[in-house]
């Protein structure tokens, strides 16, 4: 048994690496996408055009607006002088972000009482405007702390509150820090998916499968021979888009890496014996390669990794609890950004495993020993 | 239990695919040693039998055995016992020569101690010693054919199945590989082979001709023959043999072309060759001297066919 499952590694190592499109699959394809999420896909706002309507012009929202610009994220391009000026900027498009400041800021402020400003945003990019509004909100509450201590003691109902809580754990809300989990967890499935959904159809389209079918090799001792390579490139991919996002994007770790590294043994688990049993059902390369596609689409969208779960409508809901990507990404984003350590993650973990390895026996099953 | 002597043993074997019949309840029996020939024209059903034999396909009916295992039921313990050489190369092609014969040896579970033995006998006999780093995709047919005979015989079968494993090589070649196929049945392998070169059946110890998923003949080269000799065969020299073929078809008479020739087999050749060189000077067609000829397997086979 071991000598076949060995032999079968030997083989799809030597295949793998003599195939040109393969290592490039494996090597460059995973590099792409990955600097590709962190310089072009990054959600992170700066020098937004922002109208500032100050009603109280006084001391205190001067400094107001001058930490506004002074942050980077807001450059005051228009000081309108009416609430219609803020709404035909906005509708032009001058700006995309407008900062009111209500009478009484200062007065009110100095009291100690939440000091009532108003922050409005383009809405038509929902994304840069809830992040906009948070950034607002944030160097609000900042300057209303450093203005007066006696804020402090109100902090709980000053406008940055809201914002606060959105972005605990990244504090310096850099979309990139928050991305990058999720980054890795999906380039490892598609990586994943894609060479184990060639695994077995090439073999039947080249014919090889015939030969490998009268001998006495068992299903089992197939599956997991070509399991098992796959699941070392995937370590090897997974490797490389970590230490990369680490060192070259300062991404920072906060958990334990080895737990890292056996949830990810578990989540490829799932991902493999996803490819495999696409790879056993399907007729010709082309068709496994949809399938796959077909696959991970919806994997990703369902994963929570940009639409939240709970936001999504029920029968979708039930969708993702037979998604690895979106167990993964819990776990992955709990090790990186929170430091969270197996006593949280383990249901993920059991969730993951009992879907590996009922998608690795269906394939098994699935694997016929007869041609059609 | 089957007796001892008998490597294959089938019964009313069936095979359809959708409601096209491909085999149609052949029975077959090969003897232990034997080198049996399967001879039919192309989409006759002999792949479909052979894998039906190696455990590769379901019978829709019927059943029997291969080396004493029931193809239904135990075609595991039959792959532990048979070699198999599919009709189109199956190795590796983007491994080594080397490459493939250690993972066959390892999927086979060759014992260790042999395995560079029986490495040295297949290098040896497909003749690929100087080129074993050589990926397999490179090699020219002739090769190609005997490395995957050599694989199939790693574990030395006691009956190794060959499907069509002279096509598409060059005579010579094909010549090579038909001594390769004596050699293994000197040490004792029973060899089922099947193939669409009717000049091959010659060289089988018996054969089964398979027309449209029928078996139509059976026996020795010899019978056949023997039983075929009560009609006469004509060699007609002609020079535009498709019109010739045509025109004495109409009349009813069993026609082949030979290169630039035609074999016509009659009941009695008397009578006969002033009829046939009546229809074909009425066709035009320029004919030489018509002969009766010794009757080739292929006259045989050809009879058996137009006739079923
Ligand atoms: N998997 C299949 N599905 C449908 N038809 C098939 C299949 N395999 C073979 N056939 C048909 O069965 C017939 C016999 O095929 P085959 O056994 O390969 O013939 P041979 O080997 O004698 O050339 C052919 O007409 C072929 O088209
Ligand atoms: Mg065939």
């Amino acid at each position: 048994m071991f000598e076949r499952i060995h032999q079968m590694i030997v083989k799809e190592f030597a295949q793998v690496f003599r195939d040109k499109r393969m290592v490039l699959m494996i090597i460059a394809s995973p590099m792409i996408q990955l600097l590709m999420f962190g310089y072009v896909v990054t959600t992170d706002v700066t020098n937004v055009p922002t109208a500032l309507y100050d009603l109280d012009k006084s001391q205190s929202s001067r400094e107001l607006a001058r930490s506004l610009e002074a942050s980077g994220y807001f450059e005051i391009v228009n000081t309108p002088e009416s609430p219609e000026g803020i709404r035909y900027l906005l509708d032009r498009g001058e700006v995309s972000c407008a900062v009111q400041i209500n009478r009484g800021f200062e007065k009110e402020m100095l009291k100690g009482l939440p000091s009532p400003i108003q922050i409005i945003a383009d809405g038509t990019d929902s994304n840069t405007a809830m992040i906009t509004v948070s950034y607002a909100a944030r160097i609000a509450a900042r300057f209303g702390l450093d203005a007066s201590k006696v804020a402090l003691v109100n902090r709980e109902r000053l406008p940055g509150v809201d914002a606060r809580t959105r972005i605990w754990y990244n504090p310096d809300l850099k979309s990139r820090n928050y991305n990058l989990p999720g980054v890795i967890a999906s380039i490892v499935m598609i990586v994943g998916l894609m060479l184990t959904s060639m695994a077995v159809v090439r073999e039947r389209e080249t014919g090889t499968i015939e030969q490998l079918m009268v001998t006495p090799i068992k299903p089992f001792e197939l599956i997991l021979g070509k399991t098992i390579p796959f699941a070392a490139i995937g370590y090897f991919d997974m490797m490389l888009v970590t230490v990369t996002g680490v060192f070259w994007f300062d991404v920072p770790i906060k958990g334990f890496l080895p737990l890292l590294f056996l949830c990810t043994g578990i989540y490829l688990l799932s991902v493999l014996g996803i490819g495999l049993f696409i790879s056993t059902i399907s007729r010709t390369q082309q068709q496994a390669m949809m399938a796959a596609m077909f696959f991970y689409m919806p994997a990703l969208l369902l994963s929570g990794f940009v639409f939240p779960i709970d936001n999504m409508p029920p029968v979708f809901q039930y969708l993702t609890y037979i998604n690895p990507l979106r167990y993964f990404l819990v776990i992955i984003r709990g090790i990186f950004l929170k430091g969270i350590g197996f006593s949280l993650l383990w249901p993920q973990v059991a969730a993951l495993l009992i879907l590996g390895i009922t998608i690795i026996t269906l394939s098994t099953a699935r694997f016929r020993k007869r041609l059609e | 239990m089957i007796e001892n002597d008998i490597a294959v043993q089938v019964r009313d074997l069936r095979r359809t695919f959708g409601s096209f019949v491909a085999v149609d309840n052949i029975s077959l029996r090969v003897e232990k040693g034997e080198i049996f020939g399967f001879l039919g024209p192309n989409g006759a059903g002999k792949s479909t039998t052979i894998r039906m034999l190696c455990g590769l396909l379901k019978p829709t009916s019927g059943g029997g055995s291969v080396a004493g295992f029931d193809i239904l039921s135990e075609s595991e313990s039959i792959k532990q016992s048979i070699g198999y050489m599919s009709q189109r190369f199956s190795l590796y092609d983007d491994l080594t020569i080397e490459e493939n014969i250690n993972f066959f040896s390892g999927i086979y579970n060759v014992p260790r101690q042999k395995r560079a033995e029986r490495k040295d006998f297949i290098l040896s006999i497909s003749g690929l010693h100087e080129r074993k780093e050589e990926l397999t995709k490179n090699l020219p047919t002739g090769f190609k054919q005997r490395l995957a005979l050599g694989c199939a015989v790693l574990h030395d079968p006691s009956i190794l199945f060959l499907d069509e494993p002279t096509s598409g090589v060059d005579p010579m070649s094909r010549r090579n590989f038909w001594k390769l196929i004596y050699d293994m049945a000197g040490r004792g392998t029973t060899v089922f082979v099947t193939t669409h070169y009717m000049d091959e059946a010659d060289y089988c110890g018996r054969l089964a001709l398979i027309y449209r998923g029928k078996i139509v003949a059976e026996g020795t080269p010899a019978d056949l023959r023997l039983r075929f000799m009560k009609q006469d065969v004509l060699e007609i020299p002609v020079d535009r043999p498709v019109e010739a073929l045509e025109s004495l078809e109409k009349e009813g008479l069993e026609s082949a072309i030979f290169g630039s020739a035609l074999h016509v087999v009659v009941d009695d050749a008397a009578t006969e060759i002033p009829r046939i060189e009546r229809i074909l000077s009425a066709a035009n067609i320029r004919a030489g001297k018509i002969e009766k000829i010794l009757p080739s397997l292929e006259d045989v086979f050809v009879a058996l066919i137009e006739s079923s």
